[in-house]
């Protein structure tokens, strides 16, 4: 099959698969795969060019709010039995070292990390891979036991970087190279260069390059430790979330009366949704990143509009976070840049409607 | 301080990736230290040991482990050069070695220039690297036995092993010997420690016809993958369906008292009396009643023990019927394709506490996609939220379950697990958290080809 045949088929098929997950059609999905591997796609392009691109779809879909959560988590059930499927039908033999791979604790978004799995198995690694939320300890109890080349570590959310950075460094006291990758550690890694990682890379296939290449050392380095925590902004936010979050709660009260005629369940999602912005906030002042705070900002307000929601709820949560830590000169920067970044997303939002 | 360099070496030794030049022993050792005492792995620890002896002692370095069964593993290095090799010998052919069989036997080191090193074998060094001019072996001291022997040698002309060099390795030998040795008997214990626990984790869950399950199970103890909090299910075996042709298939979820591995091994003596007592009875509330009175007889400080059993009946039209015997546990949850959450109430008593027990009955009809969760106390009394101080409840968990309808149950059993670790507070001591749904197969649901069973290891 050549190769312009091949994208074209696999143009034609992505609808169709989407189609199929987007019905929890299992056995609909595993036979439109294992049809085009028969036809002669190779695995590794069933997997980075149908599934990989479906599921981002599916994210976007339910951001759209097009897709309920239940559709989304059961198109991305379906994708986890397609991988399976295809796993079980392509045999290779493991000639290259072990790697691990794992994602980080407190993160469940399990599928990409196992298509880097397949993929790296495919090329002739052995791989053993840990699945979703892997608890620190748990992974370097497997270190010492299986002694691996490296660990690839997956972060998805900015929310879990101190985690992944603590499981980062353990692996490395261990003598075990990290290799970082996912959207957790920025489009362009700048995170992972950041937090010490011995390599990062932006997809499956580029991870498996550099560890074929050789790229990373074999045994890692020690990294000194982050100047900008030294106020810390960080240590101070976590240690007193729940107060903060509770004095949060109240001022929003008092700036927003409507609230008073909320019900419990939409406390309990308002809550939520601070808490949410209280932990971006503690990632962005770990990490020192003006835009892993405003591009969560950003996003959220496209979530909210898709739903209703004009970005000035979210503005206010953020004023009312802003109002609050007075002593934490360097979250309120982020904090203000996080209100400029929701502003702008509502005026692209009204000039887009005044397109239409 | 003399510091010896490979031949052809002047400032910086590079052998694999970016590595510090050390000016001196001191700082040679320092760093094997800590680089030493980073793992438990022996093949790690093998390999770090020879990347440094290539890169500061020797033009080639080679560990060869202790060995098992007449055969021992090795690893090679060569100064300036990317990557290490790896093999295997037998005994036989260590012994050509001038010195190895007494490095490995544990017999002290004798010095470089007694050893022969025109009788160095082939196969010892790497293709093409030309005569050895000196050969040096030394033990790897460990526990009492052994650890290995680290072999090096030098090319013809280059500087021999000097008094100081030799003391210098014999000190490098110790701490790696210790290093291996320790990792040798880390690996030994973590290999038997796999075999008991093997039996204790919880099963694969697939074989069950008309019905699907997934399972979630978290331990309290993040290095261990075992706890209190168990679920299994059991078919019946021909036999018992010779004598008995209603025998059901059954499903338990239930909770020992305790945690860690104490209360593992008494979650695995119940699984196990489950698997032996469906062999003799097929009602749940019977078996239970049975349970209970093996708890009482048994050894155990306090075999307290919760749990919902289950026998699993094919009813008409795809439905399925679950025959539930509840003791002590919270009682399951049930979710209609519509979204509805019904509660089961009642707790019954729990078992191994009291000679009578009245255990709580109910039977639930599971239409086509509907699902039955069991769980454990442990999902439900987590303790965290927003402000850090909330139980999750069984509240929260309805109004969670609530939105899982039309989901696959491993999707299901995904997202209730995820929305329960996010309510979780950081650094809080949590209970084991187990979930176990219970789905009537939907009615589009095929089982295709193929298909195999996600996220374990292989």
């Amino acid at each position: 099959m050549n190769k312009l045949a091949l994208a074209h088929d696999l143009e034609a098929a992505a609808e169709q698969y989407l189609e199929r997950i987007g019905h929890a059609d299992e056995f609909g999905a595993v036979d439109l795969a294992l049809n085009l591997l028969d036809d002669g796609v190779p695995a590794e392009t069933l997997l980075l060019d149908l599934i990989a691109p479906a599921q981002r779809r599916v994210g976007e879909l339910w951001a759209a709010n097009r897709w309920s959560v239940a559709r989304e988590h059961g198109a991305t059930a379906v994708s986890d039995r397609v991988v399976a499927a295809i796993a079980s039908r392509v045999r290779s033999e493991p000639v290259l070292g072990r790697v691990v791979v794992a994602c980080t604790d407190g993160e469940y978004h399990a599928l990409s990390t196992r298509l880097l799995a397949e993929v790296l198995r495919l090329r002739g690694w052995r791989v053993d891979f840990l699945g979703a939320s892997v608890p620190g300890t748990h992974l370097i109890t497997h270190l010492h036991q299986k002694g691996p080349d490296a660990v690839a570590l997956s972060c998805t959310l900015p929310t879990r970087l101190p985690r992944a950075h603590a499981t980062l460094t353990a692996c490395q006291a261990v003598g075990v190279p990290v290799l970082a990758g996912g959207p957790g550690f920025g489009s362009d890694g700048r995170l992972a260069r950041l937090l010490g990682a011995d390599g990062w890379a932006p997809s499956a296939d580029a991870a498996a390059d550099h560890l074929q290449a050789g790229g990373l050392p074999s045994s890692p380095a020690s990294m000194d430790a982050m100047a900008h925590l030294a106020d810390e902004e960080y240590t101070q936010l976590v240690r007193r979330r729940p107060a903060i979050l509770t004095g949060a709660m109240d001022a929003l009260a008092d700036a927003y009366p409507p609230m008073a005629l909320y019900d419990e369940r939409q406390m309990e999602s308002t809550a939520e949704d601070m808490a949410h912005v209280a932990d971006f906030l503690a990632a962005a002042l770990y990490v020192d990143d003006v835009a892993v705070f405003t591009d969560f900002v950003t996003w959220t307000c496209g979530v909210l509009q898709a739903r209703g929601v004009p970005p000035e709820a979210l503005v206010r949560g953020l004023r009312v976070f802003r109002d609050q830590l007075r002593e934490f000169p360097r979250a309120r920067r982020l904090l203000a840049e996080g209100i400029r970044s929701a502003h702008a997303a509502e005026t692209d939002d009204a000039d887009w409607e005044n397109e239409r | 301080m003399t510091t010896v360099r490979p031949a052809g070496e002047e400032t910086e030794v590079v052998s694999q990736g970016i590595r510090p030049a050390w000016r001196n022993d001191t700082e040679f050792l320092v760093e094997a230290g800590r680089r030493l005492s980073a793992s438990l792995n022996t093949r790690r620890c093998a390999r770090t040991t020879t990347e440094l002896a290539a890169a500061f002692l020797a033009d080639v370095a080679m560990v060869v482990l202790p060995p098992t069964r007449r055969r021992a593993g090795w690893l090679r290095g060569v100064a300036g050069q990317t990557g290490l090799e790896e093999g295997e010998i037998d005994l036989a052919a260590a012994a050509e070695v001038p010195g190895l069989a007494e490095a490995l036997a544990g017999f002290p080191p004798v010095p470089s220039r007694w050893l022969d090193s025109t009788q160095t074998p082939v196969w010892l060094l790497p293709e093409g690297f030309g005569p050895v001019g000196h050969l040096l072996v030394t033990p790897l001291p460990g526990n009492g036995v052994p650890a290995g022997a680290l072999v090096l040698a030098r090319r013809e002309g280059a500087e021999p092993f000097d008094d100081k060099t030799e003391a210098l390795v014999r000190v490098f030998a110790a701490r790696a010997g210790a290093a291996i040795s320790a990792a040798v008997l880390y690996q030994e214990q973590s290999a038997t420690n796999a075999i008991l626990t093997g039996d204790l984790l919880p099963p694969p869950l697939t074989g069950l016809e008309g019905v699907r399950m997934a399972g979630s199970l978290r331990a309290s103890q993040q290095a261990g993958l075992i706890g209190g909090d168990f679920y299994d299910f059991y078919l019946p075996d021909a036999d018992a369906l010779r004598e008995d042709p209603g025998r059901r298939p059954l499903v338990t979820l239930g909770d020992v008292c305790g945690k860690g591995a104490r209360a593992a091994v008494l979650a695995g003596q119940v699984r196990h009396s489950l698997r032996t007592l469906l062999l003799v009875e097929g009602r749940p509330e019977r078996i239970v009643r049975l349970l209970n009175r093996s708890l009482l007889a048994s050894p155990a400080k306090s075999p307290f023990v919760t749990m919902v059993l289950g026998a699993v009946h094919s009813a008409p039209d795809g439905h399925t019927r679950l025959e539930l015997a509840i003791a002590g546990h919270p009682a399951p949850l049930v979710l209609r394709a519509d979204g509805a959450v019904e509660e089961i109430t009642d707790r019954g008593t729990l078992l191994g506490a009291l000679r009578t027990i009245a255990p709580a009955l109910a039977t639930v009809d599971l239409a086509p996609g509907d699902v039955c969760l069991f769980y454990s106390d442990g999902i439900t009394e987590a303790f965290g939220g927003p402000t850090g101080g909330e139980m999750y409840g069984t509240a929260r968990l309805k109004a969670d379950l609530a939105t899982c309808a039309g989901m696959p149950v491993a999707a299901l059993v995904e997202r209730l697990e995820q929305l329960n670790t996010g309510w979780l507070a950081d650094g809080v001591e949590q209970d084991d958290r187990a979930l176990l749904a219970v789905q009537a197969a939907p009615p589009a649901a095929r089982v295709p080809a193929g298909g195999g069973s996600g996220g374990e290891e292989r």
